[in-house]
């Protein structure tokens, strides 16, 4: 990752807002060439539109973004970025064959019309109507036409939606392929065990900012802990969010939930500078960490310690 | 594929914005292909010319020509007006169908693909132009200098592009491929009022009515040549709904940009 070559994405302080809507609120990012990366998030976290603001198809509200060197849109241009869209984005009316050459005729530089074909297996269809394939065949499809200038960086926007297990081991081997010739990948999804197995690095995003920045690994460290439950006359609600490693405090009535990474040392202030009793430390699975990572919870920003820039 | 490293600095740029000519090739057989598109826009104009242009005083005079000339001229711009429209209505289609989402994913600039939807309704409004044309040829009861019967075709072909436009604006008020059941009835409605299947009486309440729709400009000036007459009226027409659907079309698109 030191490599000297120019990065493949580089994103300062990018705020993109909709009116009063900010979906993106100032992110800071740098990736560079050959990474496969995830972008991780739950719905709205601003994914889709970082994603679209690298494309060029919205203009930043302020901050700036860079593409291999260039604007989106100079990248484009070149062929030098590709995205793969989920829906839509075909003529019905076409051939896959007059689909992909007409694709072609736009760059100054593609690979053979013929060798994109087969390498997409799709061969068989070229002379069918883009009407007459199949979800898988069309999705097949728009990857050969986006595999066709020979892109330093493919964007996917939830690439896995709708396939079934087995369509997702085989379109991963066929990116993994892919990036170690040298392409950098950075797609966005909502599974945290997607973004686990097939990326390189995880960009965390909530609420238009990047929480969390590392490998998959690190961010499941981060994401895990445990829970402490305990009865507690007049909890001191900041003081328990102050402790060392609490993530948050939950208190419904005289029943206290601590999440936190190092929880022998909540209990151990619980039971000798409280008197809290009724002690009990649970492991919070995985997703309901994520959740708590990600997730819009009743706590305000300020309130809580978060996660941010633990690890970027 | 044969991937080693990817250099950036050596990737170019495509001239003209990524315009070629496999795009209009392609674009144009897709047109070509459906059915709908050549019988309303190129059979039956040619039809509705042999039911008009045969009528019994077809050889009377107008102008530098016969009436059967003037049909003609009316229904080649009535077939390139179809053409133009259906064109243009396909601009809104393939945003609803996320085309153009997808064509801006590829080097092909926003101008150069209304540039080329641009010359893709003039290359079918003067082929709808020429089969009216040859129909009359055919027929052989049209008669007019050849320089008149030029004229009247390029002439024509400059007046779809009002069409094209309204196309496109139609094509954003009613998505998808309902856009061409508005426009198919509504221009022919226009052309009963525009004077081009039918003469109206000049002076006549209808007359005025009809003197402020669209058709009735382009077709005045479309037949210019023939007729040797063009009332001021008619250029200010076929202007003012030029600019109105223009104007239109523009602002449904950029409403539609913003969205993307």
């Amino acid at each position: 990752m030191t490599s000297p070559r120019v990065p493949a994405i580089r994103l300062g302080d990018l705020t993109k807002s909709f009116g009063d809507v900010h979906a993106v609120r100032g992110i800071d990012l740098r990736i560079e060439q050959g990474e496969i990366v995830a972008f991780l998030g739950p719905n709205g976290a601003g994914k889709t539109t970082t994603i679209d603001l690298l494309l060029g198809l919205s203009q930043p509200t302020a901050g700036s973004v860079e593409v291999l060197g260039h604007t989106p849109r100079q990248a484009i241009a070149r062929g030098l970025v590709s995205a793969v869209m989920q829906t839509g984005g075909l003529l019905k009316d076409l051939t896959v064959r007059e689909t992909v050459e007409y694709t072609a005729s736009l760059f100054a530089d593609t690979q053979p019309v013929d060798a994109v074909l087969a390498h997409a297996g799709i061969t068989g269809l070229a002379d069918r109507r883009v009407g007459k394939c199949s979800g898988g065949e069309q999705q097949r499809l728009r990857f050969a036409m986006a595999l066709l200038s020979d892109p330093a960086l493919l964007l996917l926007d939830e690439p896995t939606t709708g396939m079934d297990v087995e369509g997702r081991r085989a379109f991963w081997a066929a990116i993994r392929r892919d990036a170690e010739q040298g392409r950098t990948v950075l797609f966005a999804t909502h599974y945290l065990e997607e973004a686990d197995q097939y990326a390189d690095r995880i960009v965390l995003m909530r609420k238009g900012r990047i929480v969390a920045d590392g490998t998959g690994s690190q961010i499941k460290a981060l994401a895990a802990g445990r829970t402490v439950r305990a009865t507690l006359d007049d909890p001191d609600h900041r003081a328990l969010a102050r402790l060392d490693g609490v993530d948050s405090v939950e208190v419904r009535g005289d029943t206290v939930l601590l999440h936190a990474r190092d929880t022998d040392a909540v209990a151990r202030y619980l039971l000798t500078q409280t008197g809290a009793r009724d002690l009990e430390i649970t492991a919070r699975g995985i997703e309901e960490a994520f959740l708590t990572l990600t997730g819009d919870a009743d706590h305000a920003d300020t309130d809580t310690p978060t996660p941010e820039g633990a690890l970027a | 594929m044969s991937t080693t490293t990817i250099d950036p600095a050596a990737r170019r740029v495509p001239p003209l914005g990524g315009l070629n000519t496999t795009v209009l090739r392609i674009e144009l057989r897709r047109m070509l292909r459906n059915r709908r598109t050549v019988i309303f826009t190129l059979v039956f104009p040619a039809a509705l010319f042999f039911a008009f242009g045969s009528g019994p005083d077809w050889d009377r005079s107008v102008g530098h020509g016969n009436v059967a000339a003037y049909v003609m001229a009316s229904m080649a711009l009535y077939g390139a007006a179809l053409t133009a429209a259906s064109g243009g209505a396909m601009v809104a289609m393939e945003r609803a169908l996320g085309w153009s989402r997808q064509l801006r994913l590829t080097p092909l600039s926003p101008t150069a693909y209304i540039l080329m939807k641009a010359l893709l309704a003039l290359v079918l409004g003067a082929v709808a132009i020429t089969v009216v044309n040859l129909a009359g040829l055919v027929q052989g009861k049209p008669a007019m200098p050849t320089h008149v019967w030029l004229g009247c075709a390029v002439l024509t072909l400059v007046c779809t592009m009002v069409f094209a436009a309204l196309g496109v604006f139609v094509g954003y008020l009613v998505p998808g491929e309902n856009a061409m059941q508005v426009l198919g009835p509504g221009l022919a409605l226009f052309s009963f009022l525009g004077n081009v299947f039918i003469p109206i009486d000049q002076g006549s309440t209808m007359w005025h009515i009809a003197s402020l729709t669209p058709m009735f400009g382009v077709a005045e000036v479309s037949r210019a040549p023939l007729t040797g007459d063009l009332p001021w009226y008619a250029v200010l027409n076929a202007v003012v709904w030029l600019a109105l659907f223009v104007a239109g079309a523009a602002w449904r698109m950029s409403k539609d940009t913003a969205r993307v």
